[in-house]
C-alpha cells in the first residue's frame, strides 16, 4: 500500500508552524477573445485547523475562480494564476510540479462541488467513483475499495449503504447525492476541505441536514474548511471566520462576530443591510443599487465606489485602497472604514 | 429488457411487410417494358414474351402479382430473377461479400474517427486538429463517383498497391481498397461527432471532480471522458453500418465487386421487380436488427437508459 500522504508530507518546504492554508495576493485572470477578465485580483486569507472560513460574495466575484486556483483546477487556458501564493503549510503548491501537485488533491486539500448531479459522472455507479480513489491513491483491491466506500457511505448516513453502492448519480435524491459527495472530498482525510456553494441546489430542510453533517464531520476530523456561499444565514450559523469578496478582491476580512456587529466595509455593511428583517415587516427591501463591474472592466481605484454612498475622490483612483488593519486579525479594504465602523 | 426486445422483433416483423409492400408497388410503378429490358436491344419473338409474361405473372394485376410474391416468400423463398437465377442463390453469394466489405470499412472508419476525433477535441486549436478539419472537409466534399474511380486509377493502376478490381469471393487484401472508399464517406462526420462530443465533456462538472479527485490526466480522459463521449458516437455508427450497406452500390460498381450494391444496381437497370424487393426487404431488416443492436450497447454504455 502506497502512503501518498507521507510522500507529501515529505516534501520540502513543510513547516509544521505555518498555517494550514495560507493564500497570499491571488490573481487570476482568464483570457478570452473578447478580453481579459481579472477574475480575482488579490484574494488573501488563511485557515487554521478546524476552522470555518465562509467566503462570501455575489455572483461572479470570483469566489469559486478563487476555490479551483487553491485545488489547482483551473481550466487553463484560458484561466492563468498571474500573481500570488497558496501555501498549505508553507509548501506554495503553485510552485509544485503538476505530478506532486495532483497528489495534494483529496489527500490534502478536497473539494465539494455546488450541482451534486452535473459534478457526478452519470455512467458510472457511486461504489466506483468514491472506489477509484482508494484504487489509485491507496494502491487498495477492488474488493477492498468497496469495502472502504460503503463505509464511507455509512458515515455520511446514506441509508442501506450496502445495497445504493451500486447505484448511480441519478438513482439518487439530491440530498443523497451532495451526502455522495461529501463522502467523496472526504474519503482520503483531507485536512483542508473546499465546499463550493455545498447547499445552493438542495432545499432548505435538506440544506440544513447537509450544512449539520458537514459541521459534525469536521469536527470529527479537526478539519479547516473553506465554505464557498452566498447565503448570509448558512455562514451566521457555522463560520468562524468570514471573507467577503467583491470583483476579485477579499474587501473585508474578519471573525465572524465583529463582521456582523460592526462591518468595516461598505459593502459588507450594504450586504448585511439587505437581509430581510422580521422587524422590518412591511417596509421596502433595502437592495444595493447598481451592478457589480464586469470583470473585463473594473474600474479604478476601489471596485465598489460607484456603487458606495461613502465614496469621495480618492476612492476613484488607482492605486485601490489596501488592507487596513481594522484590528489584530482583521483587515478592510476601505479608505474610510473609521466612518463605516463608526455608523449605526 | 427482454419484453423491449421482443416488442421491437414484433415491430421488425410488421415494418418487414410494409417495406415489402412499398417497395412492391414502387417497383410495379415504375416497370414499362421488363422484358425488353432483359433483352436489351435485340428484338423478342412474340412467343418468347408470352411464355416470359406468364412466368412471371406479368399481366396480371398489382395485388395479384404481390401475392404471388409473399406466397413464395412465406415458404422461404425468393422467386426467380427475370435472368433465370434463383434470388436466393444471388444473396447467398453477395450478402457475405457486402457484409464483410461494410464491416471493414466501418472498423476502419471509426478506429481513424475515434482516434483522430479524440485527439483534436482534446487539443483544440492545434496543428492536428486544423489538419483534420481540413482533411475531412476535402473527404466530405468529394462524392464517392469521383473517389472511387480515383483512388482506383492512382493507386490501383497507376502505382499498382492493390488490386484495381475485385472479382468473386473477394479475400481480405482485395477488399482493403474498396474498404477505405467506402469508410471515407462516413469518417468525416464520426469523427467531427467525436471531436465536439469529448470537447464538450472536457468542460464538463463531472470532469472538474475527476480532477479534483487527484486523477492523472490519462484516467480523467480515458476513463471519464471516453465513455460518456462515445454514447453518441456509437449511435452513429450503427446508423452508418446501414447506410454502408446500401451505399455500396457506386463502390460495388467501380471495384467490380458481385455483392448486394452490384446486384441490386443491375436489378433496377433491368426493372427486375423480384431481384430488387428481395435484397431491399434484406437490407431493412438488417438496419432494423442494427438500429436495435445500437438501441441495447446505449442502455449498457449509458445506465441512465433503462428499456421497460
Amino acid at each position: 500500500m502506497t502512503d501518498i500522504k507521507a510522500e507529501i508530507d515529505a516534501l520540502p518546504g513543510l513547516d509544521p508552524q505555518a498555517p494550514l492554508l495560507d493564500v497570499n495576493d491571488l490573481h487570476v485572470e482568464f483570457r478570452t477573445r473578447d478580453g481579459v477578465a481579472r477574475a480575482v485580483n488579490g484574494a488573501n486569507f488563511t485557515l487554521k485547523p478546524g476552522e470555518t472560513l465562509c467566503i462570501l460574495g455575489e455572483s461572479g466575484c470570483g469566489k469559486s475562480v478563487t476555490a479551483q486556483a487553491i485545488m489547482g483546477i483551473l481550466d487553463t487556458p484560458p484561466g492563468f494564476i498571474t500573481e500570488g501564493q497558496v501555501r498549505y503549510r508553507g509548501i506554495d503548491l503553485l510552485k509544485l510540479p503538476e505530478a506532486e501537485r495532483r497528489k495534494v488533491r483529496a489527500n490534502h486539500i478536497a473539494m465539494i462541488f455546488q450541482d451534486a448531479l452535473s459534478a457526478l459522472n452519470p455512467v458510472y455507479s457511486v461504489g466506483f467513483q468514491l472506489g477509484e480513489l482508494f484504487r489509485k491513491h491507496r494502491g487498495m483491491s477492488r474488493g477492498d475499495a468497496k469495502k472502504r466506500s460503503i463505509e464511507l457511505l455509512d458515515q455520511v448516513r446514506i441509508p442501506a449503504a450496502r445495497s445504493r453502492v451500486t447505484d448511480y448519480p441519478h438513482q439518487f435524491s439530491g440530498g443523497m447525492r451532495q451526502r455522495v459527495m461529501i463522502a467523496m472530498a472526504l474519503a482520503l482525510d483531507p485536512e483542508v476541505l473546499i465546499a463550493d456553494e455545498p447547499t445552493t441546489a438542495l432545499d432548505v430542510t435538506v440544506q440544513a441536514q447537509i450544512m449539520n453533517l458537514l459541521a459534525d464531520l469536521q469536527n470529527e476530523r479537526n478539519m479547516g474548511l473553506i465554505l464557498i456561499t452566498h447565503d448570509m444565514g448558512v455562514v451566521a450559523d457555522v463560520a468562524d471566520r468570514i471573507s467577503v469578496m467583491y470583483a476579485g478582491k477579499v474587501v473585508e476580512e474578519a471573525p465572524v462576530y465583529d463582521i456582523y456587529a460592526r462591518p468595516a466595509h461598505p459593502y459588507t455593511r450594504a450586504l448585511l443591510e439587505s437581509i430581510p428583517r422580521l422587524d422590518h415587516k412591511g417596509r421596502q427591501l433595502n437592495v444595493i443599487r447598481g451592478l457589480p463591474p464586469a470583470l473585463t472592466a473594473i474600474p479604478d481605484g476601489c471596485a465598489f465606489h460607484p456603487r458606495c454612498s461613502y465614496a469621495k475622490d480618492d476612492c476613484r483612483q488607482d492605486p485601490p485602497p489596501p488592507p487596513y488593519a481594522v484590528q489584530p486579525n482583521r483587515t478592510a479594504r476601505c479608505h474610510f472604514w473609521r466612518e463605516v465602523v463608526g455608523d449605526e | 429488457m427482454f419484453r423491449y426486445i421482443v416488442r421491437r422483433l414484433l415491430q421488425m416483423v410488421l415494418t418487414f411487410f410494409g417495406a415489402t409492400f412499398l417497395l412492391y408497388a414502387l417497383v410495379f410503378a415504375n416497370q414499362e417494358d421488363p422484358i425488353q429490358a432483359l433483352a436489351g436491344e435485340r428484338p423478342i419473338t412474340q412467343n418468347v414474351r408470352q411464355v416470359l409474361t406468364e412466368r412471371y405473372h406479368l399481366d396480371d394485376p398489382f395485388l395479384t402479382q404481390y401475392w404471388y410474391y409473399m406466397k413464395g416468400l412465406l415458404t422461404g423463398d425468393f422467386g426467380t430473377s427475370l435472368t433465370g437465377r434463383s434470388i436466393s442463390d444471388m444473396m447467398a453469394q453477395a450478402w457475405p461479400t457486402t457484409i464483410r466489405l461494410a464491416l471493414m470499412a466501418i472498423i476502419i472508419a471509426a478506429t481513424v474517427a475515434i482516434v483522430a476525433g479524440v485527439i483534436s477535441g482534446i487539443r483544440r486549436g492545434s496543428i492536428f486538429d486544423n489538419v483534420t478539419l481540413v482533411l475531412t472537409l476535402v473527404i466530405l466534399s468529394l462524392p464517392i463517383v469521383v473517389l472511387a474511380p480515383l483512388t482506383q486509377l492512382i493507386f490501383g493502376i497507376k502505382l499498382g498497391w492493390f488490386p484495381p478490381t475485385t472479382g468473386a469471393d473477394p479475400g481480405f487484401f482485395k477488399l482493403l481498397m474498396p474498404a477505405l472508399v467506402l469508410g471515407s464517406l462516413v469518417v468525416a462526420t464520426e469523427l467531427r461527432v467525436t471531436r465536439t462530443s469529448v470537447a464538450e465533456n472536457l468542460r464538463s462538472d463531472y470532469v472538474r471532480t475527476a480532477r479534483a479527485k487527484g486523477l492523472s490526466r490519462q484516467r480523467v480522459i480515458g476513463v471519464h471522458v471516453l465513455r460518456n463521449s462515445l454514447i453518441p458516437v456509437i449511435t452513429l455508427i450503427g446508423v452508418d453500418i446501414g447506410q454502408l450497406m446500401a451505399g455500396a452500390i457506386v463502390t460495388e460498381q467501380v471495384f467490380n465487386i458481385p455483392g448486394v450494391g452490384f446486384n441490386l444496381f443491375r436489378g433496377i437497370r433491368t426493372e427486375d421487380g423480384p431481384l430488387v424487393v428481395g435484397f431491399v426487404s434484406i437490407l431493412v431488416i438488417i438496419f432494423l436488427v442494427v438500429n436495435l443492436l445500437v438501441d441495447l450497447l446505449y442502455a449498457a454504455l449509458d445506465p441512465r437508459i433503462r428499456y421497460e
